[in-house]
C-alpha cells in the first residue's frame, strides 16, 4: 500500500514537473449557467474563446465550468484546483461577498486570478479585473435622450432587479437627468430583467401617465415587452424607447431602422468574457501581467456603428 | 343516546361561517377601493381589462390546481411546463411556417395551438401516472419535473429566447390583443374555464369524488372510487389548464425565455389558497380561486399605479395582503 503511494505520487510529481517544463497555461473558466439571455451570452462567448485559443495555443488548455449558484461556483473553484490542476483562472462571481474567500483560497496556491464583471469585495484575491462600464450604461443613455429632446421631457424607467450594478446604473442616469431641469423622471420600478414583468409595469405606467415622452428600459429583454405594451395601447406620444446592453435582436433593429422608437443601444456585451480568458490566456503564456483594472467601454450604438456590435451567432 | 342539540349554531358563528365564503371577495372589494382612492384611473374600465387579461394565465391554472389540491396533490412545475410547452410551440410553428405549410398560416397556428393542448394533457397525465402508479410523492414528482421542463426550454432556446417568425406572430397576436363586445379575448376564455371548472367540481361525480379523496383517500378506496384514476385525471386536467394558458401567452411576447413563467406554481397556489382552498386537500371552491387569482394581480397593479412606498417593499405589501386576506378566509377548525 505505502509503495503503491509512493509510485502514485511519483508519477504525479513527475507529470507535474513535466507540465510546468513545458510552459503549459491550464485556464479555468467559471461563469455561470445560461438562465436567461445575458447569461446564455457569457457561456457561448466563452467557448469560442476557448475553441479560437486552444486552436492557436497548442500549449493553452481552456477549461469551462458552469454553475448554478454561489455555493455551487464555490466547489468548483475548489476541483478545478484538485482535479484539474488550473494555474490560471478567469472567474465571473455569482456575488461578490461570498466568492472573494474562495478566490482568494484559489490564488493562494498560486493561481494567476482575473476576476470579470463583480468585483471582490476584496481586491487582494485577485490579480487583474476586467468589466464593463456599468457607469456609462446609464450616463450614455441619459445624454442621447437630453440630446435627443433638447433638454426636455417625460421619462419613465424601468429597473433591473435590485443589484449594487442596478444602483450604479440608475444613479449615472439620475445624475445626468438632474442637470436638465426640465427633464423629469415620473417614475421608476423594477422589471426584473425580463420581457413578461416589463410588460405588466410599462401598462401600469400608460394608464397612470397620460403623456411620455420616452423610456428608459435599461435592458433590451425589456424593450421588448416595452414596445408590446406600447403598441397594445395605441400610443403615440413616446417618441423613444432605449434599451441596453446590445442584444443581437435589439442591434438588428436600429441597423435596419425598422422601428421608428429604437434608435439608439448603449453596448454591454457578454463578448467582455470572451476579451478577459484572450488577455488572461496571452499573457500567461507570455508570463506577463495583465493591468490591475481593465474597464471594457460602454459604447453608444447607433445606426452607423451597429454593425460592428451585431454578431448572428451569439444567443445574445 | 340522543343527539345533543348543539347542531344550531350561534347567530355570530353563522355571520363568521359567511364570513369565511366571502373574505377574499371582501378583500378585493376593499383593495379595489383603496385603488381607486389612491388612483382615479384605477377604476377605468380599460386598467381593469388590462388586469384581467394579465390574471388570466395565473387564473387558468389555477382553476386546474384547484382539483390537485383539493384531491389532496400539488404540482410545483406549472411554470416550468408553460415555458416548454410555449418553447415548443415556437419551434414547431416556425418550423411549418417556413416549410411546407408556408401558405397556411392559420392552419399553422391552429397546429401550435393543439400541440399546446396535447403537450400539456400528456405532461400532467405523466405526472399523474408517476404519483399513483409510481407511488411518488407529487412534490417530489412536480419538484423533478419543474427542473427538467425548464432545462429542456433552455437548452431548446440555446440560453436565450425562441421568437415567433413575424407573419405568424401577425396571424396569432389577435389571440391575446383581440376583443370580443370589448372584452379582451383572454378574459372570456378565462371565464369559460372557470365556470367549467365549477360545474365538474359541482356537478359530477368526478367532481365529488376529488373532493372525497382529498377529505380522506383510505376511505375513498373504501367507498369504490377508482383513487388512481381519478387523481391522474386531476393532473392531466391541470396539465391541459397550463396547454391553454400558453396559447394564450405565447401571441403576447410572441417569444419564450428561460424566464418564462417564473414562480407561476406559486402564484397559482397562492390564489388557489387566498381563495379558501384547503392545501391539505378536501375542500375548495372555484370560484374562490378566481377571486383570489385576481387579487393576486390588483396588488401589483395598484403598487404600480402609485409611488408612495418604496419600490423596495413592493414584496413586503403583496405578503401583507396576502396573510390578511388568509385570515379574513380561515375556516373554523
Amino acid at each position: 500500500m505505502k509503495r503503491l503511494m509512493c509510485v502514485i505520487s511519483a508519477s504525479l510529481l513527475a507529470l507535474s514537473t513535466l507540465a510546468h517544463a513545458a510552459e503549459k497555461v491550464t485556464l479555468g473558466v467559471s461563469i455561470p449557467t445560461a438562465t436567461h439571455s445575458f447569461t446564455a451570452g457569457i457561456v457561448w462567448w466563452a467557448n469560442e474563446a476557448k475553441k479560437e485559443l486552444e486552436k492557436q495555443h497548442p500549449d493553452l488548455k481552456v477549461i469551462v465550468k458552469t454553475a448554478s449558484a454561489a455555493p455551487e461556483q464555490a466547489n468548483q473553484l475548489q476541483d478545478l484546483l484538485t482535479v484539474n490542476k488550473i494555474n490560471a483562472l478567469v472567474v465571473f462571481p455569482f456575488e461578490s461577498a461570498s466568492l472573494t474567500k474562495p478566490v482568494a483560497q484559489v490564488k493562494a496556491k498560486g493561481v494567476y486570478v482575473t476576476v470579470v464583471d463583480r468585483g471582490l469585495t476584496d481586491t487582494s484575491a485577485q490579480d487583474a479585473y476586467v468589466a464593463g462600464d456599468n457607469t456609462a450604461f446609464g450616463k450614455l443613455p441619459a445624454e442621447y435622450l437630453a440630446k435627443q429632446f433638447n433638454g426636455k421631457g417625460d421619462i419613465v424607467v424601468l429597473r433591473g432587479i435590485p443589484t449594487t450594478l442596478d444602483n450604479e446604473r440608475f444613479d449615472a442616469f439620475n445624475g445626468v437627468i438632474k442637470t436638465h431641469p426640465d427633464m423629469k423622471i415620473l417614475d421608476a420600478k423594477y422589471g426584473n430583467w425580463n420581457r413578461d414583468d416589463a410588460f405588466k409595469v410599462m401598462q401600469d405606467y400608460l394608464t397612470r401617465f397620460k403623456h411620455i415622452d420616452a423610456v428608459w428600459a435599461a435592458d433590451d429583454d425589456m424593450a421588448v415587452g416595452v414596445l408590446k405594451a406600447i403598441s397594445q395601447a395605441k400610443r403615440t406620444d413616446i417618441k423613444e424607447v432605449f434599451g441596453g446592453a446590445g442584444a443581437k435582436g435589439a442591434v438588428k433593429t436600429i441597423m435596419d431602422g425598422s422601428n421608428p422608437l429604437i434608435k439608439a443601444d448603449v453596448s454591454y456585451s457578454p463578448k467582455f468574457i470572451y476579451d478577459a480568458i484572450k488577455l488572461t490566456a496571452e499573457a500567461r503564456l507570455k508570463g506577463e501581467k495583465l493591468p490591475a483594472n481593465t474597464i471594457i467601454p460602454s459604447v453608444l450604438i447607433t445606426k452607423d456603428n451597429a454593425k460592428q456590435f451585431y454578431f448572428p451567432d451569439s444567443p445574445f | 343516546m340522543p343527539l345533543a342539540p348543539t347542531e344550531t349554531p350561534r347567530a355570530s358563528l353563522r355571520w363568521l361561517g359567511k364570513l369565511h365564503a366571502v373574505g377574499p371577495l371582501l378583500g378585493l372589494l376593499v383593495l379595489c377601493v383603496a385603488g381607486t382612492l389612491l388612483n382615479s384611473d384605477f377604476a377605468t374600465f380599460d386598467n381593469m381589462m388590462n388586469v384581467l387579461t394579465r390574471t388570466a394565465f395565473i387564473g387558468i391554472i389555477a382553476v386546474g390546481m384547484t382539483f390537485v389540491i383539493m384531491s389532496g396533490g400539488i404540482d410545483l412545475s406549472v411554470g416550468s411546463m408553460a415555458a416548454l410547452i410555449a418553447g415548443s410551440m415556437i419551434l414547431l410553428m416556425n418550423k411549418l411556417g417556413t416549410g411546407t405549410l408556408a401558405a397556411h398560416p392559420v392552419a399553422v397556428v391552429g397546429l401550435g395551438i393543439t400541440l399546446a393542448l396535447v403537450l400539456g394533457a400528456v405532461f400532467g397525465a405523466i405526472h399523474g401516472l408517476l404519483i399513483t402508479r409510481g407511488r411518488i410523492e407529487p412534490f417530489i414528482v412536480t419538484l423533478g419535473t419543474l427542473g427538467i421542463f425548464r432545462a429542456v426550454l433552455t437548452w431548446l432556446a440555446d440560453g436565450g429566447a425562441l421568437t415567433l417568425e413575424n407573419t405568424l406572430t401577425d396571424v396569432y397576436s389577435p389571440v391575446y390583443y383581440g376583443a370580443v363586445l370589448g372584452v379582451p379575448i383572454p378574459v372570456w376564455i378565462f371565464v369559460l374555464v372557470a365556470l367549467l371548472g365549477a360545474l365538474l367540481l359541482n356537478r359530477t361525480a368526478f367532481g365529488r369524488h376529488v373532493q372525497a379523496i382529498g377529505s380522506n383517500e383510505q376511505v375513498a378506496r373504501y367507498a369504490a372510487i377508482r383513487v388512481d384514476l381519478v387523481k391522474t385525471l386531476t393532473h392531466a386536467l391541470l396539465g391541459l389548464c397550463v396547454g391553454i394558458a400558453t396559447l394564450l401567452y405565447v401571441p403576447r411576447l410572441g417569444s419564450a425565455t428561460p424566464t418564462t413563467g417564473l414562480l407561476w406554481e406559486l402564484e397559482a397556489i397562492a390564489a388557489v389558497v387566498v381563495g379558501g382552498t384547503a392545501l391539505k386537500g378536501g375542500e375548495g371552491r372555484v370560484f374562490g380561486t378566481v377571486i383570489g387569482a385576481i387579487l393576486l394581480s390588483v396588488i401589483s397593479n395598484i403598487l404600480n399605479l402609485t409611488s408612495i412606498i418604496s419600490v423596495y417593499l413592493n414584496a413586503a405589501v403583496q405578503g401583507g395582503v396576502i396573510i390578511v386576506v388568509a385570515f379574513l378566509q380561515r375556516s373554523r377548525r
